[in-house]
């Protein structure tokens, strides 16, 4: 059975991400899962427990600072030369930032194609992707070299599948042009120990009718309560209440929850664009028009102040 | 220093957009079609180093002949002149494809700095500055939500989904921004009249030296079989709190086994 690589997405603080697991769960199907760890010294050896524990084979390691300590562009070097090496069947990478990046270079490298927010792949490599914010489902096909493609965080559910993969170490032969980016540095601003927010499977946002920077309180208790993550409109954004990291909608990220809960937000086409695909959306906002209530399974119209403590209280008493 | 800034003409995100049923490329006839949102903090970030350092600013856009109105919009706001890659062979070209017409393009500019929006709203496929950057051979940063010019350095915080990074480079280099990193100036009405003299050359597939069949639906690396509109969601259940309306939410969340 062919090769299917999965680029592992995997973060200091939380190990390896959900989506990881979803690529693995998805190369399954495809052929036979070899994960690559593609990061800082000893990333794959501290990975492996939970790579094989969701069907990885084998794991391909390209670590250290040579890796590291440069944006991307080492990344997609070492990948082209494991593709050419290995020809797989397929190559997954996540749909956000540098999953992105990386395809985008490994396409160029490679003359191939490339698909990204992909939510599904058939086994002839026809994948399904969703466009204009969650409005059109569109399905293409790779039709020049080997599926590339960046799966969307949260469409498909990690199944385990248990697996023992032997680490193999690549040698690393990255070229001076691979190293004009230097990462100085990397900082952290995720607060606490609440989910990533395109993973969670629930996000609790708040919007302008939160008030303030400080009410954000209310949002993230009821996030924490439903163990979430906290997201924000733009309004609430621009006007400070809360970092932008965390925007929801058209120009922030797009989450795609089993459980979205939307707090003193319109619904504009901005924020709509960015949380409609979730399974169930939950809205609390003082004006019964507002365009959120279009989209809700569930609305409470009225003041987002009495109805969210007395929300949080009646979990409490529950649990 | 010598900055291009790309700009991308995209169908208006606020309205619906759609795939055109013929040949499954973007609606762009029945849209309203704008400056791709991104793209005006890549122009605002490009005038403020002009401002500060010296030299030129220079709009490149790949598109039909319609984008000729987002190009008049975006010298309105301030840059010196544009390019326009014009040839009725682009139409259906994938992102690969488009990387290699920039790149060629970008080529003939001698930029020492390019500056992009991280993505479009259109396809948010977020892969251009990267695949230029490969093409070129230069840096890119991408990402930026603050950028400083320090002669020949730069150095960006790239927004990351746990904080953000510093990273840097030497020009010539790609940087692509993102909406947090400054406040785009609104075209003033001597900007709207000087834009009208501003100069635009137009390029075509022949003018940078790439083959027809390199690009549109005969070069496209990827191709769209097929596209269905997903139905519209309908509200549900909407109550008006009279009291009780927190517990009546939880009440919610645990038929659905949220809670």
């Amino acid at each position: 059975m062919s090769e299917v690589l999965v680029v592992v997405e995997a973060t200091k603080e939380f190990g390896v991400k959900k989506v990881t697991l979803e690529m693995l769960t998805l190369a399954r199907e495809l052929g036979s899962p070899s994960a690559v760890v593609l990061g800082g010294a000893g990333a794959a050896e501290a990975l492996s427990g939970k790579l094989g524990e969701y069907g990885a084979e084998k794991i391909y390691a390209a670590e250290g600072d040579e890796i590291d300590g440069y944006l991307v562009a080492p990344k997609a070097t070492v990948l082209a030369e494991l593709v050419k090496r290995v020809q797989p069947a397929a190559v997954l990478l996540a749909s956000a930032q540098e999953g992105k990046e990386i395809a985008a270079r490994l396409a160029v490298k490679l003359d191939n194609g490339i698909l990204t927010d992909v939510v599904g792949l058939d086994a002839d490599g026809t994948a399904t992707q969703v466009a204009f914010a969650g409005s059109t489902i569109v399905k293409s096909k790779v039709t020049k070299g080997l599926p590339l493609v960046t799966v969307r965080p949260n469409s498909v559910t990690p199944a385990p599948a248990a697996a023992t993969p032997a680490i193999e170490q690549l040698s690393v032969s990255v070229t001076d042009t691979d190293k004009l980016a230097t990462v100085v540095e990397r900082v952290a601003e995720q607060k606490g120990s609440r989910p990533e927010l395109t993973e969670a499977g629930v996000v609790v946002s708040g919007g302008r009718g939160v008030g303030n920077a400080d009410n954000f309180k209310l949002v993230e208790e009821l996030a924490d309560l439903l163990g979430g993550a906290v997201g924000a409109s733009r309004a609430a954004v621009d006007s400070g209440f809360y970092p932008h990291q965390f925007q929801v909608g058209q120009t922030g990220k797009t989450v795609s929850p089993q459980l979205y809960v939307a707090l003193g937000i319109s619904g504009a086409i901005q924020h709509r664009a960015g949380m409609q695909t979730s399974k169930t959306i939950v809205a609390v906002n003082k004006d019964g028009e507002a365009p959120i209530f279009e989209l809700a399974d569930f609305g409470v119209v009225g003041d987002l102040f009495k109805i969210v403590p007395q929300a949080a209280e009646e979990i409490r008493k529950r649990k | 220093m010598n900055i291009v800034v790309l700009v991308k003409q995209v169908p208006d995100s606020g309205a619906d957009r759609n795939l055109r049923n013929d040949d499954n490329t973007v609606d762009r006839g029945s849209a309203n079609n704008v400056i791709n949102e991104m793209d005006e903090y890549a122009i605002e970030e490009a005038l403020k180093i002009k401002e500060a350092h010296g030299g030129e600013v220079t709009i490149l856009t790949m598109g039909p002949d319609r984008a000729t109105e987002s190009i008049r919009k975006a010298l309105s706001m301030g840059p010196d002149k544009a390019v326009h890659v014009l040839d009725d062979a682009l139409h259906g070209s994938c992102a690969v494809a488009t990387s290699k017409v920039l790149a060629a393009a970008l080529g003939q500019l001698n930029a020492d700095l390019v500056i992009c929006g991280a993505e479009s709203t259109d396809g948010r496929v977020q892969v251009m500055p990267h695949m230029i950057a490969e093409r070129l051979g230069v840096a890119a940063l991408t990402g930026a939500r603050k950028l400083t010019v320090d002669g020949a350095t730069l150095t960006v915080e790239r927004q990351t989904e746990e904080g953000y990074e510093v990273v840097t480079a030497a020009t010539p280099a790609v940087v692509s921004v993102w909406d947090t990193i400054n406040e785009p100036r609104y075209p003033s009405f001597k900007g709207i009249m000087a834009a009208k003299k501003k100069p635009v050359q137009t390029l075509s597939l022949a003018d940078l030296g790439v083959a027809a069949d390199e690009v549109g639906f005969d070069g496209a690396t990827s191709a769209v079989v097929e596209h269905t509109k997903r139905p519209p969601r309908s509200g549900g259940a909407k109550i008006t709190d009279e009291g009780e309306g927190g517990v009546k939410l939880v009440e919610f969340l645990a038929t659905e086994k949220f809670v």
